[in-house]
C-alpha cells in the first residue's frame, strides 16, 4: 500500500514538474494516433456515406467484414503488419518498421473499422424524409447526400470519438511494428507496459492517470455528441 | 403564373398491390386545386410522383409551360416543391432551413438574408429565426416547412396534408399564407387536405380519389 501511495505522489511531481519525457511521449501518442485517426475518418467516412447512400454489390459482405473488423485482436494486426513491413516481407523494402509511421498504419488499420462502419449506420439511420425533403428543395444528388450525412453529423463524430478510443488504448500492435524504442516509438501505452514490468511505477502511474484523463474526455466528448444528434436535446454533457 | 401539368394515366404499384390505376389529369397554371380521398387511395403517391421524387409504372407526366412541354430534369425540379406531411426538418436553425433551397442554387448570401427573412415574416416565424428547428412546435414545423417551399417561389406548390395534426390557430395561419399565394397566382397550388370545408375555402377546383383512380366530384 505504502508504495502505491508513493508511486502516485512521485507520478503527480512528474505531472507538476512538467517532466521532458513524459511530455515527449504524450506528444507521440497524440501524434501518432491523431494522425492515424484522421487518416481512418478521411477514408472511413466516405466508404460509410457510400455504402449507406448508394446500392452497392455485396453490400452485406462489405458491411459484415467492416463489423468483423471493429474486433480484430490489436495484436493480430500488429502481426499481420509486422509480417508485411519486416525485412523479408512485400513491403519490407519501404523500411518503416520500428518508425512511428508504422505505428500510424498499425492504429488505421484499428479505427478504420469503426469509423467506416459506424459512419454507415450513423447515415443509414436518417430518416428517409430528409432525403426526400432535399429533393423537393431542389438539391442536386451530390447535395442531397451532402444533406444527410451533415443530419447525421453527431452520431459520426460519436463513431470518431469511439475510433480514438480504441487507438489511444492500443498497445499490442503499437509494440510489435514500433518495437518501444525510447524517444522515437515509445508512447504511453508502451511506457506503461514496460514501465510495469520494470517494476519502475511513477512513470506508468503519471501516464495512467494522463491516458484515464483522456480516456475520460473523449467518453465525455461520446456522451455529447450522441446527446446532441438526439432530436430536440440541447446536447448537455450531463442529463 | 403557374405551371401547366398534364397526367395520363398514371398507375404505380407497390409489392403488387395497385396504388394509382390510370389517373388522368389536366391541371391549369396558377389555380389552385385541393384532392380528398380516404387514407390508402393514392393521394401522397401521386403527390411524390407529380413532385418528380418517383416515377410511375405506367402513364406520362408533363409538365408544360406556355404549352411547350418541359424536359424532366434537375431545372424542372427546381421550379416546383413538394411540402411533405412529416415536412422533413433539417437538424440545425430555422433561418438555415428556409435558407437551403436558396443555397442549393448558389444564390448569393445578401440575397437569401432578405429572402429568408420575408418569408419567415410571412409565416409568423421571424422571432425564431435562430431558433434550433427541431425544438419547434407541430404547427410552427408546419409553417416552417411552408416557408422552406415559398422561398424558393415555386412555380408549383405541391402540399400534403399541411395542416394535419395542427391546432386551429395554426390552421387558420396556414390557411391564410394559402390564400395569400392563390391571390399572388404566382403558382398553380395543389393540396391535399381530409378538412372538406377547407377545401371549399381554398380550393379553385376539387378533386376526389378513390382505390387509386381520380374519380368525378
Amino acid at each position: 500500500m505504502h508504495s502505491i501511495i508513493e508511486g502516485f505522489a512521485a507520478a503527480f511531481r512528474l505531472i507538476v514538474s512538467l517532466n521532458p519525457e513524459l511530455g515527449r511521449i504524450i506528444l507521440l501518442s497524440l501524434q501518432v494516433s491523431g494522425t492515424a485517426l484522421v487518416l481512418a475518418t478521411a477514408l472511413g467516412l466516405p466508404v460509410g456515406a457510400f455504402l449507406a447512400l448508394r446500392r452497392v454489390p455485396l453490400k452485406g459482405v462489405v458491411i459484415s467484414l467492416l463489423n468483423t473488423g471493429m474486433g480484430l485482436p490489436p495484436v493480430a494486426a500488429g502481426l499481420f503488419l509486422y509480417l508485411f513491413l519486416s525485412r523479408s516481407g512485400p513491403l519490407g523494402f519501404i523500411g518503416l518498421l520500428y518508425t512511428p509511421a508504422a505505428m500510424v498504419i498499425a492504429q488505421f488499420i484499428l479505427a478504420f473499422p469503426i469509423v467506416a462502419s459506424l459512419s454507415h449506420a450513423a447515415i443509414a439511420r436518417v430518416d428517409p424524409v430528409i432525403r426526400q425533403a432535399a429533393l423537393t428543395l431542389g438539391a442536386t444528388p451530390f447535395q442531397e447526400s451532402l444533406t444527410v450525412v451533415k443530419e447525421a453529423r453527431y452520431a459520426i463524430m460519436a463513431g470518431v470519438m469511439a475510433g480514438l478510443g480504441r487507438v489511444m488504448a492500443e498497445v499490442g500492435a503499437i509494440i510489435i511494428v514500433g518495437g518501444n524504442i525510447a524517444g522515437y516509438t515509445r508512447v504511453m501505452t508502451t511506457t506503461i507496459a514496460l514501465e510495469t514490468d520494470k517494476g519502475n511505477f511513477e512513470l506508468a502511474i503519471a501516464l495512467g492517470i494522463i491516458l484515464l484523463t483522456i480516456s475520460f474526455s473523449i467518453t465525455v466528448a461520446l456522451r455529447f455528441f450522441q446527446r446532441r444528434g438526439q432530436a430536440g436535446s440541447k446536447g448537455s454533457l450531463w442529463a | 403564373m403557374g405551371l401547366e401539368l398534364q397526367i395520363a394515366r398514371v398507375s404505380k404499384n407497390y409489392n403488387g398491390n395497385r396504388i394509382l390505376r390510370d389517373c388522368s389529369f389536366a391541371f391549369g397554371g396558377g389555380r389552385t386545386y385541393v384532392l380528398q380521398g380516404p387514407n390508402g387511395s393514392g393521394k401522397s403517391t401521386l403527390f411524390r410522383i407529380l413532385a418528380l421524387l418517383e416515377r410511375g409504372d405506367r402513364g406520362t407526366v408533363n409538365y408544360l409551360d406556355q404549352s411547350v412541354v418541359l424536359e424532366d430534369n434537375l431545372a424542372l425540379r427546381r421550379r416546383l416543391t413538394l411540402v411533405l406531411p412529416r415536412t422533413g426538418i433539417f437538424n440545425t436553425t430555422v433561418f438555415k432551413n428556409v435558407a437551403y433551397g436558396l443555397k442549393v442554387r448558389g444564390v448569393d448570401r445578401a440575397t437569401i438574408e432578405a429572402r429568408v427573412n420575408d418569408a419567415l415574416l410571412a409565416v409568423g416565424l421571424g422571432h425564431k429565426k435562430w431558433h434550433r428547428a427541431l425544438e419547434l412546435s407541430s404547427g410552427e414545423t408546419k409553417r416552417l416547412g411552408i416557408a422552406r417551399g415559398m422561398v424558393i417561389s415555386p412555380e408549383v406548390f405541391l402540399l400534403d396534408e399541411p395542416t394535419v395534426n395542427i391546432d386551429p390557430a395554426n390552421t387558420a395561419m396556414i390557411e391564410a399564407i394559402i390564400l395569400k399565394m392563390k391571390q399572388e397566382r404566382q403558382a398553380t397550388i395543389l393540396m391535399i387536405t381530409h378538412d372538406p370545408a377547407q377545401a371549399q375555402r381554398l380550393g379553385d377546383e376539387l378533386i376526389f380519389m378513390q382505390d387509386g383512380k381520380i374519380v368525378p366530384a
